[in-house]
């Protein structure tokens, strides 16, 4: 009685052991390395690593060992390297090209790496690092798409010689037209523009009402997430942050993690800035229908300017800052498109004035009566205008900027532009200090009470207390392996679900040892009461870790970052401990006790 | 070794006994919704929208200069307090007007100019509209999980137990939210974490002692619910005591070492473990009692009579 078979107990062992590799790369310490990925996402091949390898050796610092993953190159260095010449000597040839971080990375031996094997990834609130949740201005995606296509409306009307006048009212563009008799050509020419817009005649039949559909008002709401989330990620690329996660969230909301950064600042302006510019032919008449005065920045003298954009900061496709003359400049390239417009726009007006707006929207919170509202505001200034002196296309320089922002314009220009706003609604900031004392102190309170534990099970079930302890220790190992597996954040909340697991494993442990007593004084044999006790306590385990499981499957639902962390723990507790204190338990009584002539037992 | 004598006989569930334990648990919660209605809870940053800083500091830091300094800035309505050492403070601040980022920069340079050495090692800011939705889906996570644990437990059991599991989780949640407000603790998101996690372990405890119910109903013939839900509750105690103890081993190993930021969260589990192991004995199953359960709500109806037949 009591023995499993020999495939079973192999089986245990193996699983065991399987447990242990996978939590195996936690017991190496980090030190300091070097990551270098490709901006255009293309992943290194060994001669890149090499060339990294001989730029940095150059400066006379050799790495400890250099190679590739997932496509990014890391260098790794001894402890107590300091980064910061080798980064700069990196950045100084690959800038342009490639995202530089500086970054802690755990020493991990080939034959580990090879396998594909890491440890767990801390959250935020462990290894420091800045969260900001954003919420994406949807209204204004929507609002920005009507205006192009009120601006393409009324071109494609005037090339077809229709006279017509082409208004906004909320979602509603309004074709006014001067005589009825075109209505059908401009309303083909409408649907022409665009097939799903919806059209709709005016009560005064020469008017035609335009509005989009809601299929089409949902592509762009997606397009506009989606596009935030790509050009965020660009920023974030070139800031040189290590493992960020950039991730829409819901319908209009981007989650950003950036570990390691201390500084918010940093990241601050880069991150929420909608700072673009747009070129507009000054109106020197001042009566075009549609133009209007824009503010000059600082001495900068203001200006009518024409309602036709020349070219506008999604047509950048690539931005870089210096000096001319010294004065800081921005020296742009544009794409195809806007190439084309500005040849054309500087062929027809040679001689002519054109001005640089510089436009930067912000969010503040405002008191009104007792509750907070949020207002937006729109800044557009003119940075600088000058007369076209020759015809140019698709490559040129912008003036009128102080030093810092030409820097960050250039690297927002190059990011690309954030198809709407953004707003920060809830930003974390956790210091490296802060960090490492949670991850103390989170450690010390599962080495603390897992003695505990351990010395109270050993003391009460005595022998049966030693295997209780032994399937509590690997339930640790196979948490841990199981979240280094699954590469789940662990956060400081994840750490107290796991002292909690700890405090709870032993609960089947306990009911099976109590249910043993039981049998034993109620007459039976120690290798019957092994046998029924196991039985009998197991449908109250099932329940028990089921119904907390459900506990924790809702919290995985509902919670947020931290708490999510505080949920998997608890589920991946939950599920471990009913397999090693059951059967793990089962195995090794079954090989102390099973089989044999017991006259008591010590449980 | 044994915690208790190895065959105990308390007469838990006695009619007196169990009008007293019904008194103390209505008190209980009325105490905490009176507690609650009239003093609120102490809603960390989480809920209310914000911004919250840690700053840590080289020596003891001096609270009064840090709020005149953050008076003199403008920031009249800062609550500046220790925060687990006397090097550590905790600045928080209603949700302000202006620019995020101004404000931060602002906060930054009042509290690091005040020469006192200070380093930041947190800052939050929450926007009210984050709050609300969290305080919400909080709520939301609360309910939702009581309402599957309901069907969980008539699935496994019966309804009548149902009732009782249910009752004793609302009994725990309210009493353990409860002592939040009167003795004035932070409530946040770990907080509410922590609850939900009382319910589970409530709910082990009072599930492990419907399984004995269950098992004795069946096997001690010619006894009374109450009598065999008694000897149930007896049988299972020494279990309830270890698992329990275990349990509050490791939170207040937690408590006492896991830092300020957990404490909440220790604190909640603490007193949710205790009530959930005098719930699980008296409110599950007098709730049950009270519904008149009995052996025969346990036995399965046969829904297909041509079964019947094929019977032996």
């Amino acid at each position: 009685m009591n023995k499993y078979p020999a495939w079973l107990n192999m089986l245990v062992l193996a699983i065991l052991l399987a447990g242990c590799l996978l939590a195996l790369p936690n017991i190496y310490g980090s030190v300091p390395a070097v990551q270098i990925a490709d901006n255009g996402g293309v992943a290194y091949t060994q001669e890149r690593l090499d060339d990294f390898v001989a730029l940095v050796e150059e400066g006379g610092v050799t790495p400890e060992v250099a190679y590739l993953q997932d496509g990014r190159a890391v260098l790794r260095f001894d402890s107590g390297t300091n980064l910061a010449p080798i980064d700069e000597q990196l950045r100084d040839r690959y800038d342009r090209v490639a995202s530089i971080a500086q970054t802690l990375t755990p020493k991990l031996p080939e034959w580990i790496r090879d396998l594909g094997l890491s440890p767990m990834s801390l959250g935020l609130d462990l290894r420091g690092g800045v969260y900001v949740l954003l919420e994406v201005d949807m209204a204004k995606a929507v609002q920005s798409r009507l205006e192009l296509y009120q601006q393409d409306l009324n071109d494609r009307l005037r090339a077809e010689g229709i006279r017509n006048r082409v208004d906004l009212n909320g979602d509603l563009i309004n074709v006014r037209l001067t005589t009825a008799t075109e209505l059908e050509r401009a309303r083909a020419e409408v649907s022409r523009a665009d097939p799903d817009l919806l059209i709709v005649d005016g009560a005064d039949g020469k008017s035609l009402q335009v509005r989009m559909s809601d299929a089409q008002i949902q592509a762009r709401r997606d397009f506009a997430i989606d596009q935030n989330v790509t050009t965020l990620r660009n920023r974030v690329n070139q800031l040189g942050v290590a493992e960020p996660l950039v991730q829409r969230q819901g319908e209009d909301r981007i989650v950003l993690q950036l570990p390691g950064v201390d500084d918010p600042n940093k990241v601050d302006e880069i991150i929420t800035a909608t700072a673009t510019i747009e070129f507009r032919m000054v109106d020197l008449s001042g009566d075009e229908p549609g133009s209007r005065r824009y503010q000059g920045r600082g001495s900068e003298p203001s200006q009518i300017l024409k309602r036709r954009i020349v070219a506008s900061g999604d047509q950048i496709v690539d931005a870089s800052a210096g000096f001319s003359e010294g004065k800081p400049i921005v020296s742009i390239s544009l794409d195809g498109a806007g190439g084309e417009s500005m040849l054309d726009n500087t062929m027809n007006n040679l001689g002519k004035p054109m001005s640089t707006v510089f436009i930067e929207s912000h969010r503040e919170e405002i008191r009104v009566g007792d509750r907070m509202e949020t207002r937006d505001y729109v800044t557009e200034e003119i940075v600088s205008t000058a007369t076209i002196q020759g015809v140019f296309k698709d490559k040129f320089q912008i003036s009128g900027l102080t030093p810092g922002e030409a820097s960050s314009l250039a690297l927002l220009l190059r990011a690309g532009a954030l198809a709407a706003p953004v707003y920060k609604i809830d930003q974390r900031t956790i210091g490296p200090s802060l960090g490492q004392d949670n991850i103390d102190r989170g450690f010390n309170a599962i080495k603390i009470g897992f003695l505990a534990v351990i010395v109270f099970m050993a003391i009460y079930y005595r022998s049966f207390g030693m295997i209780a302890n032994a399937a509590l220790l690997s339930n640790l190992v196979f948490i841990v392996a199981m979240l280094s597996f699954l590469q789940a954040s662990l956060t400081l909340p994840g750490i107290a679900g796991i002292v909690l697991t700890v405090g709870m494993a032993v609960d089947a442990n306990v009911l099976i040892f109590e249910r043993i007593r039981e049998e034993l004084s109620a007459g039976q044999t120690p290798q019957s009461a092994i046998h029924s006790g196991y039985e009998k306590a197991l449908s109250s385990i099932a329940d028990a870790n089921i119904t907390t499981l459900i506990a924790a499957v809702v919290l995985f639902g509902v919670g947020t970052g931290p708490i999510k962390g505080f949920a998997i723990t608890l589920m991946l507790g939950i599920i471990t401990s009913m397999f090693t204190a059951i059967v793990g338990t089962r195995v090794i009584v079954n090989l102390l006790y099973g089989g044999r002539k017991l006259t008591s037992l010590p449980v | 070794m044994r915690l208790i004598k190895e065959k105990t006989s308390i007469d838990f569930l006695s009619p007196n006994r169990r009008k007293v334990a019904l008194t103390f648990s209505v008190l209980f919660v009325i105490v905490s919704i009176a507690s609650l209605a009239t003093r609120g809870l102490e809603f960390g940053i989480d809920f209310t929208g914000g911004i919250l800083l840690e700053v840590g500091y080289e020596q003891s830091a001096n609270l009064e200069e840090i709020r005149t300094d953050l008076g003199s800035a403008g920031y009249n309505d800062a609550q500046v307090q220790r925060f687990g050492a006397d090097e550590v403070v905790l600045v928080r601040l209603p949700p302000q007007e202006g620019d995020v980022d101004e404000i931060r920069d602002r906060l930054t340079a009042t509290l690091t100019a005040s020469g006192q050495g200070a380093e930041l090692r947190r800052v939050e800011f929450v926007s009210p509209q984050v709050g609300a939705e969290l305080a919400e889906s909080g709520a939301l996570a609360t309910v939702f999980a009581l309402m599957m644990i309901f069907v969980y437990v008539m699935v496994r059991f019966q309804w009548k137990f149902s009732a009782g599991a249910v009752a004793a989780l609302v009994h725990d949640a309210i009493v353990t939210v409860g002592f939040f407000s009167i003795f004035g603790f932070p409530f946040d998101l770990t907080v509410v974490a922590a609850v939900l996690a009382v319910i589970g372990y409530s709910l082990n405890d009072t599930v492990v002692a419907f399984d004995r119910i269950r098992e004795n109903f069946f096997a001690l013939r010619g006894v009374s619910a109450e009598e065999s839900m008694n000897i149930s509750i007896n049988e299972m105690l020494a279990r309830t005591l270890i698992t329990g103890l275990t349990t509050l081993l490791v939170l207040i190993a937690l408590l006492v070492l896991g830092g300020e930021s957990i404490a909440p969260f220790s604190i909640a589990l603490i007193v949710g473990v205790i009530i959930g192991t005098y719930s699980s004995i008296y409110t599950a199953s007098a709730t049950a009692l009270a519904l008149n359960v009995n052996a025969q709500d346990l036995i399965e109806p046969i829904k297909d009579p041509s079964l019947i037949d094929d019977l032996p």
